[in-house]
């Protein structure tokens, strides 16, 4: 047998941040500014020129806290409604105090965003109370701009390694973490003083309608191995019951946008052309309101641009078919949908996890710190709910600049020699069995299993039988083959998105009552039970390798609520379109 | 066990005479955030090796050559 465990090559930095995307390159680009001495490393799956959900750019921000048009105490009152009371207003806050100063340096980086004649950030209104969303024209230039201040502060960059676990040191601190090449196979380990995960969302965890394993919401480079990593470092994450589930185009599966065309006069409509949302910002009150007009008589739902005037039509085409997905156009002329004279057909994404949109991550204060020292979590994957591109690179920059900090105080913790080897045969496995099931086939099945089971409107017996099927699919791990190293990574990818599939099922069946609209519409618990149930609920990986569920209170509130905004997010539906049940 | 190999059409299109992998560029193996291209080294040119395509375009728009055509891939078309 050929031991690798001499050969395996021993990075050794300050700083370690996996995944670089939007939160990551932020990340970095702080921790080297607060100590330029820290050695910084950014560790990307794929090629962090055009990594993460942001690939192609972005074509606004959605949640920007811009003085003289929102205020830092509006925008967490907006949230906490918006997320019906289940917030760390503590982290909200974090991020909305900062979120100017972060739209600043952006625009001094080179993004280009929408400004009026007198040079004012030109600021638009989507949400159900507050006015946050603020286009950027030019957003497919965003990749290219992080890119360039990676360059300039000297960062580390480690693009095609993907980490598979992480490791801590004998009292509990994070000591580093397990790499895998996806194209050659070899691993490697890297010690670091503190890590940063920036792995972005769950977006492999649902089957998308299309049936295509890849066709996802996310960018499915993201199959939840922050959350997985999590897990099994011992870190508390909080909110998987509140699945990301969104509005999108059938099929095509890209946000169809609203934000994008709502301030431009377009909207969500029924087949009779008919509004039947007040506020297309997207929320879990939002997503129930859209399944019940899907479902129902006046079903399906589109997005209604045909009545806008042609330049606007053509100002929307613009932007697009130009950022974010713009693969969006060639979809559309396949279809021969034309803006100017058809709705175009939406429907509702598979489930996952992701913070950015509803409130699933990885727990963090507003340090970013999770509850593992020396870890840290920003992004999709971290716990600040509805957080969104801008609140990826405030929290970035948090993590970034509180990790430069705890390297002043903490040396390297030890990396258990035997975990190493341990870690390595799991992860090589597959490659090394011959005859054994396709990674891709065990995928598709789980992911099938998750809709079949998991998906809203939650059933208590489904969701059990649920977890009957992932206990065999975690056995069918055991005979899984990998032909080469490209379809390893895949394979190690599925041990994420079952590991995930088990805690969305656990913390779902743990909160006996519905909230968050169609996140957690549980039917056979139809009520939401404030006097159980106005908690935070954790998952943590408990004795038996399985997850494990408990209730932490929520902070007393920083920004009170006044009592008729409580249930502002309640009331969405246009009046005169009640549907008939 | 027993398996089958089964066909897919893919998304992802080469234009053999514009490709210049035969000059050594690799810009849309680099970019692919899935990391299904390859280069034909027989052939000289890039394909789409693995149908695990996102149609999210960095292969397309980054190509100096124009030799990348992403379509949508059939089964969501």
């Amino acid at each position: 047998m050929n031991d690798k465990t001499e050969t395996d090559e021993f990075l050794e930095v300050d700083v370690l941040v996996i995944g670089g995307g939007t939160a990551g390159p932020m990340a970095a680009v702080k921790a080297k500014e607060a100590n330029p001495k820290l050695r910084v490393a950014v560790l990307e799956k794929a090629n962090v020129k055009r990594s993460g959900c942001i690939s192609m750019g972005m074509d606004g921000l959605n949640n920007a806290v811009i003085p003289g048009h929102a205020t830092p105490e509006q925008y967490v009152k907006e949230i906490t409604i918006a997320n019906d009371g289940i917030v760390n207003q503590k982290t909200v806050m974090a991020y909305a105090e900062r979120s100017f100063d972060m739209i600043n340096q952006l625009d001094e980086w080179g993004v280009k965003f929408e400004k009026d004649e007198t040079g004012d950030y030109n600021v638009k209104k989507v949400h159900h109370m507050g006015t946050y969303v603020l286009p950027m024209p030019e957003g497919h230039n965003m990749k290219k701009i992080l890119y360039r201040q990676l360059r300039r502060k000297r960062v580390q960059v480690i693009n095609r390694f993907m980490a598979t676990r992480l490791f801590n040191g004998p009292d509990g601190r994070i000591s580093g973490a397990m790499l895998l090449n996806p194209r050659t196979g070899e691993t490697a380990v890297i010690r670091a003083k503190t890590v940063i995960l920036c792995t972005g969302a769950a977006g492999r965890l649902g089957l998308p309608s299309s049936g295509y394993l890849f066709g996802t919401y996310e960018n499915p480079t993201n199959a939840g191995d922050g959350y997985a990593m999590a897990y099994h470092a011992g870190a508390e994450l909080t909110g998987l019951e509140c699945y990301q589930i969104n509005p999108l185009i059938k099929d095509y599966n890209g946000p169809a946008c609203a934000y994008v065309t709502g301030p431009m006069g377009g909207y969500t409509a029924n087949a009779h052309g008919e509004r039947f949302i007040e506020c297309d910002y997207w929320s879990g009150q939002m997503m129930m309101e859209f399944h019940k007009e899907l479902e129902g008589g006046k079903g399906p739902v589109f997005l209604k641009l045909d009545h806008l005037a042609e330049e606007t039509v053509e100002e929307i085409e613009e932007i697009l078919h130009s950022n974010e997905r713009p693969s969006r156009g060639r979809f559309h002329e396949n279809r021969n949908t034309n803006y100017r004279e058809k709705m175009v057909e939406m429907h509702i994404s598979e489930i996952g996890f992701c913070s950015g949109h509803s409130a699933s991550g990885i727990w963090t204060d507003e340090n970013a710190r999770t509850t593992v020292p020396g870890l840290y979590a920003a992004g999709d994957v971290g716990s600040v709910p509805h957080n969104y591109m801008l609140g990826a690179f405030v929290y970035g920059a948090i993590a970034g600049e509180d990790a430069a900090d705890f390297c002043e105080s903490n040396d390297f913790a030890e990396i258990d020699p035997a975990e190493i080897a341990t870690e390595r045969e799991r992860i090589l496995a597959p490659l090394k069995r011959e005859d054994g099931i396709p990674p891709h086939q065990i995928e598709y099945k789980l992911r099938r299993l998750v809709n079949d089971y998991l998906q809203p409107p939650k059933v208590t017996r489904k969701m059990e039988i649920g977890q009957e099927r992932f206990a065999e699919i975690r056995r069918d791990l055991e005979n899984m083959s990998a032909a080469d190293p490209h379809e390893l990574m895949r394979a190690n990818e599925v041990s994420f998105i079952l590991d995930c599939a088990e805690m969305a099922a656990a913390a779902s069946l743990y909160r006996t009552e519905s909230r968050w609209g169609l996140y957690h519409h549980r039917v056979d618990f139809p009520e939401t039970d404030n006097a159980e149930w106005f908690v935070h609920v954790q998952t943590m990986k408990g004795e038996n390798g399985m997850p494990i569920n408990f209730k932490r209170d929520i902070d007393s509130y920083i920004v009170e609520l006044d009592e008729s905004e409580r249930d502002a997010y309640q009331k969405l539906r246009v009046s005169s379109t009640q549907t008939e049940s | 066990m027993p398996k089958a190999n089964q066909m897919n059409t893919v998304p992802v299109v080469v234009n053999s005479e514009a490709c210049i992998a035969d000059k050594g560029c690799t810009v849309c193996v680099d970019v692919c955030p899935l990391d299904v291209l390859l280069i034909d080294t027989a052939l000289g040119t890039a394909y789409m090796k693995y149908d695990e395509c996102w149609y999210c375009l960095p292969c397309e728009k980054d190509c100096p050559t124009n030799a990348i055509t992403v379509s949508i891939p059939y089964l969501l078309r």
